[in-house]
């Protein structure tokens, strides 16, 4: 029961999406909806380690240190334009 | 019974001391942590450092609980390396205080280089000084990278022993990389951001119970301070033996925090 009131839960949130903005398809979204989009298909792709594999689509692939982190404090949840869909890893 | 090895209770109400102590906690350690905004000079991290280290153990002895504790700047306030360096400079006389287990909770917030460089100094303050090690890992779309660049500085640091480093804050995508190099893995209960119980409980069975501890990370965000006896609450509904229950809630943050000889307990 719990689990299925988190599902029921997720399946509100994408309509509340789309009742935001009706006219608006899946292009141009938000980069944190793009991602959990991407995320919530690994759930049914029959593949094992379903947990890690959605926190991996929505960390950051890069390897090397950013220049400054002033001003940045707290985290989005996903990657903007995230170089693992890419094919980047640096 | 068990110790909470990560928990900020100078962000609690004394109530939650009772409330833990009646679930059966025993000790707590408490890094130093970023408050929720910046602090404006080194002397305010003098005064939370005694309050860390002076105030707070008598807070927790009310209520029969051991308080220890662990001191650094946080990587939120190590963006600015000159005055990350003053903060550092008070950390050595606070090491000697009888309830201080070493450095922490170090780590990386951004992944940014300056938080790095400071990360990598206090590994060395460490080093010299052969304290114990917390790692605080970063949040979300951070933690992968972050947990990946904080290994590497670990190793590159051939003082530091791997088994006197616990990194903080693992989740499915990282509690391998951290366990493969042999150094401890803490998983944080919180109810939305890190892990759920069910979660560690998972992990546990898909890992090892071996070199992992559990912690609330309870502070003054949402979270909850009795997550750890929630989690032994879960593994003894899945069947888990009094045994193993033990071992994630009370004899592995023992073992790890016992190689430093400060940290003793009545149990």
């Amino acid at each position: 029961m719990e689990h299925r009131a988190k599902l029921i839960d997720i399946a509100a949130f994408l309509d509340r999406l789309e009742r935001a903005r009706p006219d608006e398809g899946t292009s141009g979204e938000d980069f944190r909806v793009d991602a959990f989009r991407r995320a919530v298909r690994l759930l049914v792709d029959g593949q094992p380690h379903r947990a890690r594999r959605v926190l991996e689509k929505f960390s950051d692939m890069t390897t090397e240190p950013i220049d400054s982190a002033g001003g940045m404090k707290g985290a989005y949840g996903a990657v903007p334009n995230p170089a693992h869909d890419r094919g980047a890893a640096g | 019974m068990y110790i909470d090895p990560h928990i900020h209770m100078v962000s609690r109400t004394t109530d939650d001391y009772d409330r833990m102590a009646v679930a059966g906690c025993v000790a707590v350690t408490e890094p130093a942590f970023w408050a929720g905004y910046d602090r404006s000079s080194p002397q305010g991290f003098f005064d939370y450092f005694r309050q860390l280290t002076e105030h707070e153990p008598k807070r927790a002895a009310d209520y029969g609980i051991k308080h220890f504790s662990w001191i650094c700047i946080n990587p939120k306030e190590a963006e600015d390396p000159s005055f990350a360096r003053e903060v550092m400079a008070l950390i050595p006389e606070f090491l000697a205080k009888p309830n201080v287990l070493g450095i922490g909770e170090i780590g990386l917030n951004k992944n940014s280089r300056n938080e790095l460089r400071i990360f990598e100094e206090h590994l060395q303050l460490a080093a010299e000084h052969d304290e114990l090690v917390l790692v605080h890992t970063p949040h979300l779309e951070d933690k992968l990278k972050g947990t990946k660049l904080i290994i590497d500085a670990v190793k590159n640091n051939s003082k530091i022993d791997p088994e006197r480093v616990l990194i903080d804050h693992v989740e499915e995508h990282t509690v391998g990389l951290v366990l493969r190099e042999g150094m401890w893995a803490g998983m944080t209960l919180y109810p939305e951001t890190k892990c759920t119980a069910q979660r560690a409980v998972d992990i546990i069975e898909t890992y090892s119970s071996e070199r992992i501890c559990i912690n609330s990370a309870g502070d003054w965000g949402h979270s909850d301070p009795l997550a750890v006896p929630k989690a032994q609450r879960e593994m003894a509904r899945r069947g888990h033996a009094p045994d193993t229950i033990a071992r994630i809630s009370f004899d592995n943050p023992r073992r790890f925090l016992s190689q430093c000889p400060k940290f003793k307990i009545d149990a």
